[in-house]
């Protein structure tokens, strides 16, 4: 289950965010690229990296996927990570974490999770692969953590958003299996 | 008081019966003392109330760190320790460490039991690993392991005599309740109500760890234990496959109804009494129906474990509002009448008073006047809603659908009230209840199902009670013959700490800040505060020990409160940008896990 322990293996954990450059070379672990969306892939973006990145408008509209993601990570994250990515007493706030994870490192750790224990202050991260609740809307997530975590978007729940396309609801369901 | 007319009643008894109906003698015995602590709920009633009163209204306001302990865990600390003669007990969230501290030698620890447990149970807890403490009876000590599995150690040397388990992480079954030693079983409950367990309560041999019987929440009669002709509700037999009709297809094989509370105990009648929490998922349109018997009362025999008479307070819930927090059994005059009663705050914001005996609902009122998901409890027997909530449907998140979000909902998920447990003084003859004053918006989606995973389907946001303090708590007193607040005092945070009252007329609980605070039960004038090193979400026990009473409460911010209070709440409504509207519990406190115990000054 827990493939990535290299990935863990730092101690400075404790420090929540410190993310050990092992597997993984330094460079992809530096902060994120630039977020502007280069690439609209019917109501998908993407950044000049190929990542997913969001779209917000000057008006407060955000993409179908940022709103996705809002709704996706208050129901399977949240629990751990607190509102809005903010963290909670036991789990680290994503809003920093994105600070110095890129999209790659992201899906590893959400697909494999990690494990911090031992201090009192045990911290351990499911792996969520067969779980298609988080991993049919991975990069819903990702792009509304990278949105919070650029303060591109603030708390709560977007107002606005763009509509979803007959793509993402076909691809939505494929995915799901329905 | 309360015990004292407990005894009477079992001795009345006897002069009935040839074989008198006896709970366990000696944890019955100790719970008289009220030197000691044995129990988490303080006695079999759960009214969490001391006869002691050395320290009362006049001297609290002197009271003093006699001394500490730090617990080497920095998660939230539920529950309390136990005294048991001249050594306390004092548990830990995960790793589940137990220590033996002496207390003829300044806390000397005698033992410490730390069991090895699968760390990948941690993130399959709910809202942290959080551990509701221990239980004691006959020279053993019992706990429930965030993996499910129950031990009993020797009390005197902290050896593990027997375990069992009780359940699968692997599943999503995982513990943070206590337990609860009655006669020769030890009564064990399971959480995993966010994971699609179906839940259950389970009894023990308590000398050998052999399972007796196991009770479901949800399922075929057989497997509830239901008599579809003996077992009542609001006054009928519950009939033939009473759960299994209220839901669509094999939904309530993944159904929840989790027992993560507390059990309170009626040694006179011998029923065990607890609450069943959320159907499964938090999706309503996933599952069509009342989804029974989540979400409601249960009254069991505890030798046999068959249902006696039960009552579900949410049927087909559309908002977390799990049924599990405590049971209070009182005696008091109702409507002209001494009445056997059971008080019951829930989550949903209705105090329930019920005949205890009967299973008959003598009233329901709102606890908190945010309340807003439902107008009332329907009242009328003849209605063919009795004992409903009349749901509105602003609030309604079934009437509402899939995919929209319901705002403003009160309370929150977390309900009015979560585990926190309230007290009961025979002194006031009022109840003390430490709440929630939240509310949320709420927007179910669809989703599908994998052993071992979250199983929710909502989004939830929370933010304080509109138009009111700005605050997130109240501490209330409530008169449960009455249904009416007598006193409020208005709270920062949510109150996650449980209650104690006293013979000395003080009523004690912790804040999230992480203040002991004691408050005079007649009118809840603030006597004494007292800042400890962390957020308090433990319960406030007290004892004597060479004639000299204590108050003791474990310091640890975390669990439920933890998640949804560290990073501060926000107003939804107030638009983008209101962060900073309302404070973040971590500008007030920092993870930690000490036991705090006061006394007054020599």
């Amino acid at each position: 289950m827990f493939s990535k322990l290299s990935l863990m293996r730092t101690g400075a954990v404790a420090l929540c965010m410190a993310l050990a450059p092992l597997s993984v070379s330094a460079q992809t672990l530096s902060k994120q690229g630039d977020p502007t969306p280069v690439k609209d892939e019917d109501g998908k973006y993407f950044d000049k990296s190929g990542a997913p990145t969001y779209n917000i408008k000057p008006d407060g509209t955000v993409d179908w996927a940022t709103y996705s993601g809002y709704r996706r990570y208050h129901a399977e994250c949240h629990v751990c990570h607190g509102p809005d990515g903010m963290g909670s007493t036991y789990a680290p706030a994503l809003i920093d974490s994105l600070k110095t994870m890129d999209y790659d490192h992201f899906q590893e750790v959400v697909v494999g999770g990690r494990q911090n224990v031992g201090g009192g202050n045990e911290k351990v991260m499911p792996s969520f692969g067969l779980n298609k609740n988080v991993m049919c809307y991975l990069d819903d997530i990702y792009v509304y953590l990278r949105a919070r975590s650029d303060d591109a978007l603030g708390r709560a729940r977007p107002a606005k958003r763009e509509d979803k396309t007959p793509v993402i609801t076909a691809t939505e369901k494929a995915c799901l299996g329905e | 008081m309360r015990r004292l007319l407990t005894v009477t009643a079992v001795a009345a008894c006897s002069a009935f019966f040839s074989a008198p109906v006896m709970a366990n003698d000696g944890v019955q015995k100790l719970t008289e003392d009220p030197s000691q602590w044995v129990l988490q709920t303080g006695d079999y009633a759960n009214t969490r109330h001391s006869k002691l009163k050395q320290i009362d209204t006049e001297n609290v306001g002197k009271l003093q760190v006699a001394w500490t302990f730090s617990t080497g865990v920095l998660r939230g600390h539920e529950g309390s320790p136990l005294v048991v003669g001249d050594v306390m007990y004092v548990h830990t969230p995960f790793p589940n460490i137990v220590y033996a501290l002496d207390l003829n030698d300044e806390g000397r620890i005698i033992w410490k039991y730390e069991p090895k447990q699968d760390p990948n149970v941690i993130p399959v807890m709910c809202c942290d690993t959080v551990n509701r403490g221990l239980a004691y009876a006959d020279g053993k000590v019992f706990l429930h392991q965030a993996d499910t599995k129950v031990v009993a150690l020797d009390a005197k040397t902290g050896k593990v005599l027997w375990s069992a388990v009780n359940g699968d992480p692997k599943k999503g079954e995982t513990n943070t309740a206590t337990v609860m030693p009655v006669k020769d079983k030890l009564l064990v409950g399971i959480s995993g109500g966010e994971y699609g367990v179906r839940c259950h309560l389970t009894a023990y041999d308590m000398n050998t760890g052999k399972q007796i019987w196991r009770a479901y929440s949800m399922g075929p009669d057989d497997e509830i234990l239901f008599d579809p002709e003996k077992t009542m509700s609001l006054g009928k037999p519950v009939g033939k496959d009473s759960s299994l009709k209220t839901w669509q297809g094999d939904q309530w094989k993944i159904g929840g109804g989790c027992t993560w509370g507390w059990y309170s105990y009626d040694p006179k009648t011998n029923t065990v009494y607890y609450g069943s929490g959320n159907p499964s998922t938090w999706n309503p349109a996933q599952r069509p129906g009342d989804n029974k018997w989540s979400m409601t009362i249960f009254a069991r025999d505890p030798d046999s474990g068959m249902a006696k008479w039960v009552y579900q307070m949410t049927p087909h819930d559309q908002w977390d509002y799990d049924g599990i927090n405590e049971m209070i059994l009182v005696d008091q005059e109702f409507d002209g009448k001494m009445r056997p009663m059971l008080v019951h705050f829930d989550r949903n914001g209705f105090a329930y008073t019920l005949d205890r005996k009967t299973g008959e609902l003598l009233l329901a009122e709102k606890y908190d006047p945010a309340v807003n998901w439902a107008t009332k409890v329907d009242m009328d027997k003849n209605s063919p809603t009795f004992g409903r909530p009349l749901v509105v449907e602003k609030y309604s998140t079934e009437h509402n659908g899939e995919d929209v979000n319901t705002t403003g909902i009160c309370p929150a998920a977390l309900g009015t009230k979560d585990q926190q447990p309230a007290s009961f003084s025979p002194q006031t003859g009022l109840f003390y209840v430490p709440t929630n004053h939240v509310c949320m918006d709420y927007e179910p989606f669809h989703v599908s199902y994998t052993p071992g995973q979250p199983y929710v389907g909502a989004t939830l946001s929370m933010f304080p009670a509109p138009n009111s303090h700005g605050g997130m708590g109240n501490f209330i007193a409530w008169d449960a013959r009455k249904g009416k607040i007598v006193w409020t005092k208005p709270e920062q945070f949510s109150v996650w700490s449980g209650a104690l009252s006293t013979d000395g007329g003080v009523v004690f609980y912790g804040t999230l800040e992480g203040y002991l605070k004691a408050v005079d039960a007649k009118t809840g004038k603030e006597l004494y505060r007292f800042k400890t090193p962390s957020g308090i979400i433990g319960n406030v026990m007290t004892y004597t020990h060479k004639g000299k009473q204590y108050v003791a409460v474990l310091s640890g911010v975390g669990g439920w409160a933890g998640i949804g209070l560290a990073a501060g709440l926000t107003d939804p409504n107030a638009g983008l940008g209101a962060v900073g509207g309302y404070s973040a519990l971590s500008s007030y406190t920092a993870l930690g896990g000490q036991l705090s115990v006061f006394t007054l000054p020599q």
